[in-house]
């Protein structure tokens, strides 16, 4: 993995970092946390001719909440600090959740939320957790900055729109309704350190027995993490039961499109979305109750 | 063109070491080939098993993962760093590992105990749970965690002892 011609840069401003990836382009390659693309070179991805850190550049890394904008995370925060924040563990408990099942300690001390979504793995943990709360993707380029939906950000297994000369900046999470509860539920083959191997996030809003609203979002079980909007629309405004879950269930893993791989089949995958969506609803609706 | 390693200066336990290092050499490599310190152990060299876990700042990240370039300004303690550098004497976490049987083949070892001070050093009086869920990041291939998590109870007891009498 190592080679002598490989330059390392260390940018100071965002539009320090901007530049250097407009003059490198794809022979530049992001260096956050580190723990995804370590990983990938000592796996034999080609090697970059830049390695470009952007730790540091200051005040990207801060959780910020405000009762009217909602929250706002920079890309450099590390999942530790979303796992750990108070605000996101009160106010946005999916995310924290979602947070708190990635990797490991260890990887959550140096992983951070931007590349956990940059790296654009079907199965990233935060992305299920964003989608339902409808998280907004503050985007730096050589052209200035644009914002992009969550739903809009990924294209591809590792692909994201980003161009060549952007960087990620900021998330923003608008204040989730009154009265709703997120739950995030991992499945995996191992008890820890592992890849989901489905992910679903639920936030709902319900009205005594009435799902008033409800998101759902599964991750590592299609080309990127999705939304699953039919299984949304079939209980809608309908009274919950257990039917009625299990027809959620249903409909989502239609919805999805899981592969065959070394952690589960794609049958498996389905039955297993069948079941987590149900239970990621209840708990979600034990949590409101709860109050 | 950088045809030669970049000089850099490392904090480990508290000693400044200058060394240099590739730019995508890990903070693993650097310690073992560089610098000698073979305490820390390389396993899966990809960021699943935690055996090479040290503490950076305080908290636990994995060395394989980490560029030695990007450590500079930092505090890094090793494995070797745990025991008194003057007298020798084992650190209590080392004292309860020996006196437990928290390692049998000694690969995880290093990792283990480093993870179990950051927790220690943030709760004193973790529950087993509460341990076992800190060190859910390191592999024990000779699947000694009754004893791990044992010896870590046992060293918090005898942390509070020592602070009860300090």
């Amino acid at each position: 993995m190592i080679t002598e011609k490989l330059k390392y840069l260390e940018p100071k401003t965002i539009e320090e970092a901007v530049s250097l990836l407009s003059r490198h382009k794809e022979a530049a390659k992001v260096i956050a946390g580190g723990t995804d693309l370590i990983t990938q070179l000592k796996k034999g991805a080609e090697l970059p001719r830049y390695i470009i850190n952007i730790k540091g550049i200051p005040n990207q890394d801060s959780i910020t909440y405000d009762e009217r904008e909602g929250l706002r995370i920079g890309a450099l925060a590390t999942i530790h600090s979303i796992e750990v924040s108070p605000v996101i563990r009160q106010k946005f408990g999916v995310l924290a959740q979602a947070a708190s099942e990635l990797g490991t300690s260890q990887i959550r001390n140096c992983a951070t939320i931007g590349g956990n979504l940059c790296n654009a793995a079907p199965s990233a943990e935060t992305a299920p957790a964003l989608l339902v709360l409808e998280a907004r993707l503050k985007i730096a380029g050589a052209n200035g900055e644009r914002t992009v939906h969550i739903e809009d950000f990924f294209t591809s297994p590792g692909q994201t729109v980003l161009h060549p000369d952007e960087i990620l900046s900021e998330i923003q999470v608008p204040n989730p309704l009154p009265r709703s509860g997120g739950v995030y539920i991992k499945q995996t083959v191992r008890k820890a350190l592992d890849l989901a191997t489905v992910g679903v996030a639920v936030i709902t809003r319900l009205d005594g027995d009435i799902i008033r609203d409800v998101k759902i979002a599964l991750g590592a079980v299609a080309p990127t993490p999705i939304r699953a909007r039919k299984a949304e629309t079939v209980i809608r405004e309908q009274r919950l039961d257990d039917a009625l879950l299990d027809e959620a269930g249903l409909v989502a893993s239609e919805e999805a499109s899981p592969i065959d791989d070394i952690r589960s089949s794609a049958d498996y995958r389905r039955k297993i979305i069948r079941v987590l969506v149900g239970r990621a609803i209840r708990q979600a609706a034990e949590q409101i109750k709860a109050v | 063109m950088p045809n030669e390693p970049n000089l850099i200066v490392l904090t480990i336990n508290g000693e400044r070491k200058e060394v240099r290092v590739w730019p995508t050499e890990t903070l693993a490599d650097t310690l073992r080939e560089r610098l000698g310190l073979t305490g820390t152990r390389i396993m899966c060299n990809e960021g699943e098993c935690g055996s090479c876990s040290l503490l950076i700042d305080g908290k636990p990240v994995l060395s394989c993962l980490t560029l030695a370039i990007e450590c500079e300004g930092k505090d890094i303690l090793t494995i070797e760093g745990l025991a008194d550098p003057t007298t020798g004497a084992l650190h209590p976490i080392q004292k309860a590992f020996v006196e437990h049987s928290g390692m049998q083949c000694g690969v995880c070892t290093a990792g283990v105990i480093l993870t179990a001070k950051a927790l220690l050093d943030e709760n004193p009086e973790p529950t087993e749970d509460g341990v076992r869920e800190a060190l859910a990041g390191n592999l024990c291939r000779c699947g000694n965690y009754k004893s791990i998590t044992k010896s870590v109870l046992a060293a918090a007891e005898m942390m509070k002892g020592d602070a009860q009498h300090g």
